[in-house]
């Protein structure tokens, strides 16, 4: 029982993770119809930047406020260089050009970092385990992932559905001319959707550090999950991408949790442990294969064409 | 009166709560120019799409020589001898005309599940397709890529494509549709000719290219047919002028 | 279309040629490496022609073609591993395992289009590298090394160098040959055609999904004949080799070549990996140079290398 809500909470603080990566990824692919692989490599960069300055600085806040502050920093920087003349061009020109990015990121990592990955360290008060239930302890660290993730999303859809800014960025969904002829300044608008999604893959990043090593490639795997997420949900979606992240953070995470011991009972213990992963990994893989053949738009397709 | 060719019964199609297809019947016989009128947004489009299966319907019947072919994928109605032109042109831009019209000829030959041989050396592919752009006129064009074609030849070629599908029905979605007065002009000439070999249902809003060439036609109002008769008749009838003629004469000059 | 004498043409003449003649170079000057290096370049180029078959002909943009390199590979490990050495066994079932999972990935992914189509191939790939990861009996993560070659009966001896990057030659020659005699053929024109303009295609009665399915599977085919090539070359198979960004190699490799040219994948492949032997011995970070490039040349370069040998002919 204690296990089942520890590890349902782990799910929820997974998905809700995958959640702030794929609201990036779906918001620039929905707004600018562009996309972005190089989207886990800014998740890399937040948790590089955020374990170099709560190093600097010794203070976790600090360093991990000035992390957010540098990946959407470089996020605009990419998007004003380079990525801005994408634009309208074929799709798979930006999967090249991204791609491109990736394997610079990659090196550009190892060269300033080094191969070895890095750790980084909670401070004290974010260590203990907090009292959720009676008798039933969860650590403060992990609450707090799901407690900011959970604000962030709040904060995005009320951006979104709510505010000035929110309705020019569903309107360059539907119709970028009107917008553009309105006398918005789009490439601005651009820049900043881009900015914003950077930030919110950095922040991703930047918590998960703590829990993982932060280490080259890290963005890889979980970008694969976003996509497969943002699927899911719909491309465009926030809502979508947000009901199919919890969904696959869940089933990643008890799959990991559980698959083993189920596995047991049929396989030896060895080939259990190797394909319970495999296995949990790919039931995600499936959930995703069955929605499309019942929605091959997901479950929320963005309303426009 | 022997069976029709095209017997549409009492199709329905809504969009959200409204009715953009009320309840249509329609009798098309063979040999019959039968052209389809009505306003902007009276449901043309949506009817044409149901006819060529690119939209279902959520009631009704619709017919071809006596076939219920309401739930026949789009694809298998062309071989069932339903041919549709585009009111936006849709071609293939970076083929030849002549590959165009080859391929339709292809379509009508069996399957093309062929790894081997080349395509464009099968002489009675390339004769029946030659014919075909002969018949619009497009001969002397046909090795031109269609993207260097002019509007007016690519709704000429639309029209080969769809002949060399060798069909019993063709649907044609405004094929006037951007053509200037000249182009027009052989437009309704070349539909002339082509009315004696095929039926045809053309849904048009050009009214001097539908009444010189109409044997019949339907008036489609907020998706309901308010009328279908002669021409002569139609100019007469008294609903049709209700609902239609205070917007026809822009109508006419518009096409 | 009539073989005229051009810069494409030239340069196609001349790469196969030198490729041809490559093992004369190699055992007169004892350059062992420049064939080693080339066994490998033309078994991705292989993999590169097959994959250019869907997305440059086709339009279907596959970001998980490296699977079928992993499928074709594991299909002679594991049969290696079982006993069974004979190449007559071990490489149809390389190709009727790539094939059977072409089906089911196409079956289900060609019922989406354009972006999600692009992610669903990637993710289907991801599927199988998991799964591959999962196969403990099989080396698991490590992977699988294979302690002898696939098994010809002394027709073809793979342990020889020379032999071998002939039979890797032969297969990329036969390779492009079928995918010419396809794309010009009745089933390579309905699919080109559905690239350019599905509805039309739909309109005159072809069942648009029917044809691309045999499509994806011949070429997912095709490239599982490079995976097992590439199994034999390495002595070894692991799940790295159905990584994403292998995938992502082999869409560069036909880009940098130019899609939907016959001979474009494999110029592109050789430039694609030339260059990264040739980055990597200049730095130890050299993509750090390869990244930037490819983002120079989808900002300038359009139609890769082949575009601009056809740009050169005009003038």
């Amino acid at each position: 029982m204690l296990l089942v809500v520890e590890q349902f909470l782990n799910g929820l603080q997974f998905g809700l993770l995958l959640f702030l990566l794929a609201a990036g990824l779906t918001l620039v692919f929905g707004i600018m119809d562009f996309v972005n692989l190089a989207h886990g490599s800014l998740y890399m960069m937040g948790a590089y930047f955020a374990a170099t300055f709560v190093m600097w600085t010794g203070n976790f806040i600090i360093g991990v406020l000035l992390a957010l502050g540098a990946t959407l920093l470089l996020g605009i920087v990419l998007e004003f260089a380079a990525l801005r003349h994408l634009y309208g061009r074929d799709h798979l020109d930006h999967v090249l050009a991204t791609f491109g990015l990736i394997l610079f990121f990659n090196d550009a990592v190892r060269l300033i970092w080094g191969p070895a990955g890095l750790t980084l360290p909670l401070p004290a008060w974010l260590t203990v385990p907090i009292a959720i239930m009676p008798g039933v302890y969860y650590p403060a660290y992990r609450l707090a992932i799901i407690v900011v993730a959970l604000a962030v999303a709040l904060m995005l859809y009320l951006v979104v559905m709510r505010t000035r800014v929110g309705m020019l960025i569903r309107a360059g969904a539907s119709n970028r001319e009107m917008i553009g002829a309105l006398g918005v300044n789009i490439k601005l608008l651009y820049t900043l959707v881009f900015g914003l999604g950077a930030a919110l893959a950095g922040l991703a990043g930047l918590m998960q550090a703590p829990i993982l090593t932060v280490q080259i490639g890290m963005g890889e795997n979980i970008l694969i999950l976003a996509f497969v997420i943002i699927v899911i949900g719909g491309i465009g979606s926030i809502r979508g991408a947000f009901l199919a992240a919890i969904f696959v953070g869940m089933i990643d995470t008890l799959g990991r949790a559980f698959l083993p011991d189920l596995l047991r009972q049929m396989l030896s213990s060895t080939a259990a442990s190797t394909a319970a992963p495999a296995l949990s990994s790919m039931l995600i893989y499936l959930l995703m294969a069955m929605v499309l053949v019942v929605r091959p738009e997901g479950l929320f397709p963005a309303s426009r064409r | 009166m022997a069976d029709p060719l095209l017997r549409v019964e009492n199709l329905v199609r809504r969009f959200g709560g409204i009715l953009a297809t009320d309840n249509v019947s329609l009798d098309v016989a063979k040999g019959e120019l039968h052209a389809i009128i009505g306003p902007n947004g009276a449901g043309k489009t949506t009817l044409i799409s149901q006819l060529t299966g690119h939209l279902l319907p959520h009631a009704g019947t619709i017919r071809l020589a006596g076939a219920d072919i309401t739930h026949v994928p789009a694809y298998r109605r062309c071989a069932l001898g339903l041919a549709r032109s585009f009111q936006i042109t849709s071609l293939l831009l970076e083929f030849t005309a002549l590959d165009n019209v080859a391929l339709a000829a292809q379509a009508n030959d069996g399957h093309s599940f062929r790894f081997w041989g080349n395509a464009r050396k099968e002489s009675h592919l390339r004769q029946s397709a030659l014919a075909a752009l002969d018949r619009v006129g497009l001969a002397n064009r046909a090795d031109v890529l269609v993207s260097e074609l002019s509007h007016g030849e690519q709704r000429e070629l639309e029209l080969a494509v769809a002949l060399a599908t060798k069909p019993q029905l063709l649907l044609l979605d405004e094929p006037m549709a951007g053509l200037g007065a000249t182009e027009s002009g052989r437009m309704v000439k070349l539909l002339q000719e082509l009315r004696r070999e095929v039926t045809i249902v053309l849904v048009e809003h050009d009214m001097d290219a539908v009444f010189a060439l109409a044997d019949r036609i339907s008036v489609l109002v907020y998706g309901r047919v308010i009328a279908s008769d002669e021409p002569a008749a139609i100019r007469q009838n008294a609903e049709v002028r209700r609902a239609y003629l205070g917007e026809q004469h822009a109508v006419t000059r518009h096409g | 279309m009539t073989a005229s004498l051009n810069a494409r043409n030239v340069t196609a003449a001349l790469v196969a040629a030198g490729l041809l003649l490559l093992p004369l170079y190699t055992s007169a000057s004892g350059n062992v490496f420049a064939l080693t290096l080339f066994t490998r370049i033309v078994i991705f180029a292989l993999a590169a022609v097959s994959l250019n078959l869907i997305m440059g002909y086709g339009g279907m943009m596959s970001f998980g073609h490296a699977a079928y390199l992993g499928i074709g590979g594991y299909a002679v490990g594991i049969l290696a591993q079982e006993g069974v050495g004979s190449a007559l066994i071990q490489w149809p079932m390389a190709l009727a395992a790539s094939a059977l999972f072409a089906l089911a990935v196409g079956a289900l992914s060609l019922r989406t289009r354009g972006v999600y189509f692009i992610m669903i191939t990637l993710a289907f790939a991801q599927m199988a590298y998991y799964v591959a990861s999962g196969l403990a009996r099989y080396g698991g993560d490590d992977g699988l090394t294979i302690y002898k070659r696939s098994d010809f009966g002394g027709l073809i001896d793979l342990s020889s160098r020379v032999q071998f990057y002939y039979l890797c030659l032969g297969c990329l020659f036969g390779g492009i040959y079928l995918v010419w005699r396809i794309v010009n053929s009745r089933f390579g024109m309905v699919v080109q055609g559905l690239r350019s303009n599905e509805q039309r295609m739909q309109a005159i009665g072809f069942p648009a999904n029917r044809y691309r399915l045999v499509c994806f599977v011949i070429a997912g085919t095709m490239c599982g004949l490079a995976g097992a090539l590439l199994a034999n070359n390495t002595d070894f198979i692991s799940p790295a080799t159905m990584y994403w960004t292998r995938s992502g190699d082999l869409m560069v490799m036909v880009i940098l070549g130019g899609m939907g040219s016959l001979f474009g994948p494999v110029i592109g492949t050789i430039a694609f990996l030339v260059l990264e032997e040739f980055l990597s011995q200049v730095t130890e970070y050299w993509a750090l140079i390869m990244g930037p490039l490819l983002l120079l040349i989808v900002l300038f370069g359009r139609g890769g290398i082949d575009g601009l040998l056809g740009r050169l002919r005009r003038g």
